[in-house]
């Protein structure tokens, strides 16, 4: 059985002009960077259009790609800056955390289920509703930490911001989801 | 005082910093020496069991929730897009050291030449004037200090660069817009 390619083994073969050899990447980071694009872009479509513009972004500056950090770090990276840019230019609604309509769309959310829906649905699930209910910030921190296996400070790299602040961040971010979790998602809190 | 409570930043209030130390606790970040104290805390006092249990819930919690899934598309999607791009060269390929050291070379040498210039045609025997600047301005002659050889020349190599600058600037704008 043959051993899984590292990233960096990858990316010397796509260098040396085996430029399939790029959907190994993709296929092992696209979720990943998937899911950080819909933390920032509240739509699957815009979210995938983003997360393809990312991959083609890192493919077209892999000849810079040093090997100094991972290459997930890195790639995690140009995803921030490229959501980023994309809501600029797009002027997206950005669901900030003292935005009343969060609470609006959530309210209305869970306004059109009867206590049955609600109670079928999963743990996962309200968590990770509650997550889209977070700021882009709050929502990347957890899910960088969490599910991007980076440390606090290749987070920090990625967000270009200190250590420190994003440890602050984090604790911050997870104190708002258990608020959000408590506030919207009462009744599936108490079942946990 | 408190080891676990040491560190903080001032203004924190007691339940936010029970939280922070949990939360470093469950994510391993705490010292041996603080997660001693707060197993400590753990074993002695109900409130740190109880906002323990609840914070555990919300980690495992987050730990459960699953990655979305882009279309299944997604990768022959990004595969036929980049199939019409090239990998673009270095940074460190396209921007010689050797170039940067001759421009800035350049300029010191212009700098130097200059001073010496100016140093070399002052009056040193002057005795100044009771005026704070000490010039007349509207004594100087400018047509003569740009009637000179070396300015000319020195002027028409900057325009000359500025538009291989330009040029550069544009070619690369043009490939940019054709490779979309």
């Amino acid at each position: 059985m043959q051993a899984e390619r590292s990233d960096i083994e990858i990316i010397e073969q796509v260098l040396s002009g085996d430029h399939a050899a790029y959907a190994v990447l993709v296929n092992r980071y696209q979720s990943y960077v998937f899911t950080i694009a819909l933390r920032y872009v509240k739509g699957r479509e815009d979210a995938e259009e983003v997360a393809q513009d990312i991959f083609v972004k890192a493919y077209r500056a892999l000849a810079d790609f040093k090997g100094g950090s991972k290459f997930s770090t890195w790639l995690y990276t140009i995803a921030t800056t490229t959501c980023i840019t994309f809501l600029r230019k797009k002027k997206l609604e950005t669901y900030s955390l003292d935005n009343e309509k969060v609470f609006a769309v959530a309210d209305n959310f869970d306004g059109g289920m009867n206590a049955n829906q609600i109670e079928q649905k999963s743990k996962v699930n309200m968590v990770n509703r509650a997550i889209q209910l977070l700021s882009p910030d709050d929502a990347q921190v957890i899910t960088l930490f969490y599910k991007g296996e980076q440390s606090l400070e290749e987070i920090a790299q990625i967000m270009g911001k200190e250590p420190n602040t994003v440890k602050v961040q984090l604790h911050r971010a997870r104190i708002r989801l258990k608020e959000k979790m408590q506030r919207h998602f009462a009744a599936e809190v108490n079942d946990l | 005082m408190d080891p676990l409570f040491d560190n903080l930043p001032p203004g924190h209030e007691f339940e936010e910093d029970m939280e922070l130390r949990l939360w470093e606790y469950i994510d391993g970040l705490s010292t041996d020496q603080e997660r001693s104290a707060i197993e400590h805390m753990l074993v002695e006092h109900a409130e740190w069991r109880a906002k323990y249990k609840e914070l555990l819930e919300v980690h495992r919690g987050i730990e459960e929730v699953e990655l979305e899934q882009p279309s299944m598309r997604f990768t022959r999607n990004v595969m036929d897009e980049i199939a019409r791009l090239q990998i673009a060269p270095a940074t460190r390929n396209y921007i010689n050291k050797n170039i940067i050291y001759g421009i800035a070379a350049f300029f010191i040498t212009v700098i130097v030449g200059f001073l010496g210039y100016g140093i070399s045609q002052m009056e040193w025997s002057s005795t100044g004037s009771d005026s704070l600047v000490g010039v007349d301005f509207s004594s100087v002659d400018y047509s003569r200090m740009f009637n000179n050889n070396f300015v000319n020349g020195f002027m028409v190599l900057n325009i000359i660069l500025g538009l291989m600058l330009l040029d550069r600037y544009l070619g690369q704008r043009k490939k940019e817009w054709q490779a979309a």
